[in-house]
């Protein structure tokens, strides 16, 4: 860990998923941005995963951390061909137009 | 303040400046930039506290791919982004609100936590060898199913995301190759004797 302590990162983690909500409020419209605010906060996690896997020497945190990290790829690709597709159809992304299925 | 000191300042300030920027950008095309940026600070974090292997990872997934993937989509699309910011203001009260809140609570617990001295359990990080050899030494071993598992996971995530996005336009020209294979001499081929002098 060195020079830095825990709670540094762990605020720094704690600040990033904040602007992750945050930004998941204020850009209610646009999907692709509120995609990007899932990926901070999925950064987040895996700053705090990856903060706690030194401070405590224990690596399984980190292999923890890059599950996260396939999770999240996989989670993007499937949600920017579902934006894709629903662009094509609809020819709008906005979320309030969703509402095909009356939820 | 010591050099390691200062480099988390200064990369965490520009990782969360970044971050802020991602989200409040008028232009979608400036959240991806900024987005990299995030990334590439957290990676740099990451360095920092010694887990080398997942920066590069970091690095390699998020910039190289899911980043050009947002970028590819956003420039792919041709969206009003002008009607997609109303609101903004509107929703700005609230979602500072629970921000603040949230925050406050996290920071909160992150800052009254007692940390106790490290000690070692489970799979300790040996000194002697480095981050990516002891993780992957940990990956193919102990880890190894949920690791397949992962694979997995990917792999529907491909299908998934083809299988969605891909369309059958009518009118368009395009190769069968097993229509081709199929071709029989007698569906294309007519044998005509012709007279001499005469043409066909």
């Amino acid at each position: 860990m060195g020079a830095i302590p825990l709670g540094h990162y762990l605020t720094l983690a704690a600040t990033l998923f904040t602007i992750g909500v945050f930004g998941i409020f204020l850009n209610r419209k646009n999907v692709i941005v509120i995609l990007m605010s899932v990926e901070l906060i999925l950064l987040a996690v895996n700053i705090n995963f990856v903060a706690f896997s030194v401070a405590l020497g224990d690596l399984a945190g980190q292999v923890f951390a890059m599950f996260i990290l396939t999770v999240a790829a996989a989670e993007a690709a499937i949600g920017l061909a579902i934006v894709v597709v629903y662009f094509r159809n609809r020819g709008s992304i906005e979320v309030e137009d969703i509402n095909l299925m009356r939820g | 303040m010591s050099a390691e000191l200062f480099l988390f300042w200064l990369m965490g300030a520009v990782c969360v400046a970044s971050a802020v920027m991602v989200i409040s950008a008028k232009n979608p095309v400036h959240s991806v930039l900024f987005l990299i940026l995030c990334f590439f600070n957290a990676a740099g974090l990451f360095v920092l506290i010694g887990a080398e292997f997942l920066a590069m990872v970091l690095v390699v997934v998020y910039v190289g791919a899911v980043a050009v993937l947002f970028m590819f989509v956003v420039m792919m699309l041709d969206i009003n982004f002008v009607r997609l910011r109303e609101g903004f203001i509107e929703y700005l009260p609230v979602g500072a609100l629970v921000g603040l809140v949230l925050l406050a609570e996290l920071v909160l617990v992150a800052g009254t936590w007692a940390f106790r001295e490290p000690v070692a359990t489970g799979v300790a990080a040996v000194e002697a060898v480095d981050n990516t050899r002891a993780l992957g030494r940990l990956l193919y071993t102990e880890h190894f199913l949920v690791f397949q598992i992962a694979g997995v996971v990917l792999l529907v995530a491909i299908i998934g995301a083809i299988a969605l996005t891909l369309r059958e336009r009518v009118g368009v020209k395009r190769q069968d190759v097993a229509r081709q294979v199929h071709r029989r001499r007698e569906e294309t081929l007519v044998l005509e004797r012709v007279e001499p002098g005469k043409g066909v």
